[in-house]
């Protein structure tokens, strides 16, 4: 419940914080959060691999690219505030909507006892038996992502 | 504790981040709320993914495979995403999609 509620407010400070890298800070906190809900939901091997991709790699990634660009000093321009409203509003709608969808729905309750299935055996004969062309085709995805990133990021 | 709850949570996380993308001009935050986005539907996976297994049922791990695979096709995008904003950055020294309306006319 506490994490949640973390969860909840750093993903507020990711969208309301003025500065851009505290916005990045607070998707951390949110990301590790995250895991930790992995981890109750006995997804032990995907809140390893949530923590080292994300947390580990991707927000270094958006931190790097922030420093190099200085956006520090820089603020938004405030003057269409008209447009901040109508997104929120729409936001709030969305969100009112779903909820209102689901409140109804009747779900079993999930157990405490824990399961094997989040393993990283179980998950691992899983992957290279029944999704073992997928895995390739994102590898070849991996390869072609990092090209692109290359070409793009030439000076030319 | 209900799947219920989950499904909340992960709705309040999309609905954070939808807001967030439309709200913001700064291009890597709407970037940072597309990967929040992305989350909350790797949590719900995960949520589901516990309540199959709990039903009994054999392949409930396909479930966190599919958020292993999204987590695979996030950082591919987060990767070229960065770089074309860079490359935005170094045309026109700002990261605002204010500026980037060039294909309206």
């Amino acid at each position: 419940m506490v994490l949640s509620f973390v969860a909840l407010v750093s993903a507020l400070g990711v969208v309301l914080s003025k500065n851009p890298v505290t916005s990045v800070l607070c998707l951390i906190v949110t990301f590790f959060t995250i895991a930790g809900h992995y981890v109750m939901l006995n997804a032990q091997f995907l809140a390893v691999v949530h923590i080292i991709v994300y947390a580990g790699a991707i927000m270094v990634l958006f931190l790097y690219v922030m420093m190099l660009m200085n956006l520090n000093a820089e603020l938004e321009p405030q003057k269409r505030n008209w447009l901040k409203y109508a997104g929120a509003i729409s936001g709030g709608a969305l969100l009112v909507v779903l909820v209102a969808a689901l409140r109804d729905a009747s779900m079993p309750a999930l157990g405490t006892e824990s399961t094997e299935i989040g393993l990283i055996g179980n998950l691992g004969k899983l992957l290279f038996k029944q999704y073992v062309v997928p895995f390739e085709v994102s590898s070849i995805l991996f390869l072609s992502a990092m090209v692109g990133a290359v070409v793009i990021g030439k000076k030319d | 504790m209900p799947v219920q709850y989950y499904i909340f949570l992960s709705i309040a996380l999309f609905c954070i981040g939808v807001m967030g993308v439309l709200m913001r001009r700064n291009a890597i935050i709407i970037f940072m709320c597309i990967e929040l986005m992305l989350n909350a539907v790797n949590l719900l996976m995960v949520a589901f993914s516990k309540m199959w297994a709990d039903a009994g049922k054999v392949d409930a791990g396909s479930a966190q495979l599919f958020v292993f695979f999204i987590m695979v096709v996030a950082a591919a995008e987060v990767a070229v995403g960065l770089a074309i904003i860079t490359m935005v950055y170094r045309n026109t020294h700002s990261v605002d999609i204010n500026i980037l309306n060039r294909l309206k006319n």
